[in-house]
């Protein structure tokens, strides 16, 4: 993979291309490691939290919702209906899974120290003694390397009891996911930790007051943690200044697809998708044609949309959304339809099935898309396209119905004429004729 | 049913989970790290084990992709399709793996070497196309390499040799 140091001074990847940069020694030595969590411990609870406040931290696994804040819905003193106190459990989410997006991996093999000590701060100011590491069960040797980096700082004193002689206990334990997307869903994710289907939980209650084993908890991406030590150790100011008025700091982006230097870059948010692209070597076998901006479930942009800043304010205005930090770069060699049913066979895959409107709006999709490319299209179908949308946006448990959506209306609304041409030749190969018409979705 | 070995590890773990469910998960890995795939048996045992009813275990076992509820070869040789490694010509391993070891998506060769699937992202997109065997992953990965790989694998398992699973063994860091 290639990484991006030369544009700006990189927060999380600075060191990632050094070897041994995963090892403990290597973090305390050359990137100051674990002194914040020193000054995190001399600060009050609240304190670190109005720092990450001010720092403008959003959250990076896709939602993009203020940490700060997160952690302050965290109850203070929760007790149980005998008057016990609860115990409140912190879970970073490793559960990467969303299509385009490979950053956190990158944390977990090459700097996995900053994420642990991100976890411990955010223990500290939320009340923790407890986190869990979700870690997709596919990572087998991400999970033996986080292992090692835990035991590597319950060695050196910065997990366990007393952390660094305060009166601050913190365990940490990874708990190893099984194969299922919906499980990075944070209240998924939860059911999932338990023991139990990695099924979406309906909110309210929130994880704050019900989470994990219905306790308060607070979920967080990787990424978002990996940035807790530089906000308290450089400040809430300076991490809140090199990103836009309403997010501060800088994100991992993965770009993948067809350019010539795909891999994970750490960029300010100021770039447009066009410079991000040139910085990855350019469009590689053809011209640039679409780009998904923000991991799978962000509409996509047509070529001649992608002059658009990477923010999260200038994405939202263009349609789309920063979501996860996955740019998918698409050539002009692509077919669209295509492309997106590879994208919609996924979701049909995927959907838990808890709420029918996912469950057969994702199955009817894939089918649809599927039935234009044999030859079977009409021009019904992409009517019915934005019919099925309409019910399942906003109307189940979680967003991942939204989600389906994203890449199934955008590539219907603006590349209207590729489904047109493939419904009038007969699909991709121009068999028409072998294509039972009546195959498929009828609404 | 459950071997020592199990047992002890998921006792080991036992106090770091508020419930005994937490525990399932784990414990179905284990079972099928050592059995290759989740019986009907074993998960019943597993049931025992945590003090959980066969129906929670299944239907535990039965939402996750990574748990095999059928006997599976012994390399479970999974490409991913998805956006990235589609760009890059993931369907080309596809028809190379199906080609080389004469079965389709979804089956087991007759010798039990190899299970072929397609999966989906292993985030792995900026070194696509990837393929996982067992434990280990081959990113960015051509349509010989990946032929030499199947030949290989093949080789080492008439040697008697474990395949894909380099990250067990101690000291293998990137």
């Amino acid at each position: 993979m290639m990484y991006n140091n030369e544009h700006f001074e990189p927060v999380i990847t600075k060191f990632v291309n050094e070897a041994g940069s995963e090892t403990i020694d290597f973090y305390i030595n050359k990137e100051n490691g674990y002194k914040a969590l020193e000054k995190a411990l001399k600060m009050k609870p609240a304190e670190v939290v109005d720092e990450v406040k001010k720092s403008n931290l959003r959250g990076r696994g896709g939602a993009g919702f203020p940490t700060g804040m997160k952690w302050s819905f965290m109850p203070a003193n929760p007790v149980d209906a005998n008057g016990n106190p609860k115990p409140k459990y912190l879970v970073c989410n490793a559960d990467e899974g969303e299509p385009g997006t490979f950053k956190d991996r990158l944390i977990m093999t090459k700097t996995p120290h900053k994420m642990i000590e991100g976890m411990i701060i955010g223990g500290h100011a939320i009340g923790s003694n407890k986190g869990f590491v979700y870690i997709r069960g596919e990572f087998h040797k991400e999970i033996r390397l986080m292992q090692k980096a835990i035991d590597d700082a319950y060695a050196r004193g910065f997990l366990g009891k007393n952390i660094l002689g305060s009166d601050f206990h913190f365990d940490l334990v990874i708990y190893k996911g099984a194969g299922a997307y919906i499980c990075g869903e944070e209240t998924a994710l939860l059911n999932s930790l338990e023991g139990k289907r990695g099924e979406p939980r309906l909110k309210p209650p929130f994880p704050a007051q019900v989470g994990a084993f219905g306790m308060p908890s607070c979920v967080n991406n990787v990424e978002t943690f990996a940035a807790v030590p530089y906000i308290i150790s450089e400040g809430a100011e300076k991490y809140a200044k090199m990103g836009t008025e309403r997010a501060g700091g800088t994100r991992l982006i993965g770009v993948s697809g067809h350019v010539n230097k795909p891999g994970v870059y750490e960029f300010p948010m100021n770039l447009s998708i066009n410079e991000i692209i040139e910085i990855a070597g350019g469009v590689k076998g053809g011209k640039l044609k679409a780009v998904i901006p923000g991991g799978a479930s962000a509409p996509m942009l047509r070529a001649d949309e992608c002059d658009v800043k990477t923010d999260y304010e200038s994405l939202a205005k263009a349609g789309t959304m920063a979501g996860s930090g996955g740019i998918i770069v698409m050539n002009d060699t692509v077919n669209i339809v295509e492309a997106t049913y590879t994208l919609l066979k996924f979701y049909e895959h995927e959907s838990c099935g808890q709420c029918s409107q996912c469950r057969e709006g994702s199955h009817w999709l894939a089918r649809m898309f599927k039935r234009i490319l044999d030859g079977g299209g009409t021009q019904d179908d992409l009517d019915y396209v934005a019919k099925i949308c309409g019910n399942m946006a906003g109307q189940t448990i979680c967003a991942f119905a939204d989600a389906v959506t994203g890449p199934a209306l955008s590539s219907v609304k603006k590349f209207r004429n590729e489904f047109e041409e493939l419904i009038r030749n007969g699909g991709l190969h121009g068999n028409k004729k072998q294509v039972n018409v009546n195959e498929g979705v009828h609404v | 049913m459950l071997s020592e070995r199990i047992k002890n590890t998921i006792n080991g773990i036992r106090h770091q989970f508020p419930t005994e469910q937490a525990l399932l998960l784990p414990l179905l890995h284990e079972i099928q790290e050592e059995h290759g795939w989740l019986s009907i048996d074993s998960m019943k045992a597993a049931g025992e084990f945590l003090n959980l009813p066969l129906s929670k275990v299944r239907e535990v076992a039965s939402f996750y992709t990574m748990y095999k509820l059928e006997p599976c070869g012994k390399v479970d040789v999974q490409i991913c399709t998805n956006i990235s490694c589609w760009l890059n010509g993931s369907d080309k391993l596809v028809s190379c793996a199906e080609k080389k070891l004469g079965i389709k998506t979804g089956e087991t060769t007759k010798d039990g070497k190899f299970t072929l699937s397609q999966v989906e992202c292993l985030a792995s997109c900026g070194t696509a196309p990837v393929v996982q065997m067992n434990q280990d992953y081959f990113e960015n990965i051509s349509t010989e390499e990946f032929s030499k790989l199947l030949d290989d694998a093949s080789r080492d398992l008439d040697q008697g040799k474990v395949v894909g699973k380099s990250t067990q063994k101690p000291g293998v860091w990137p």
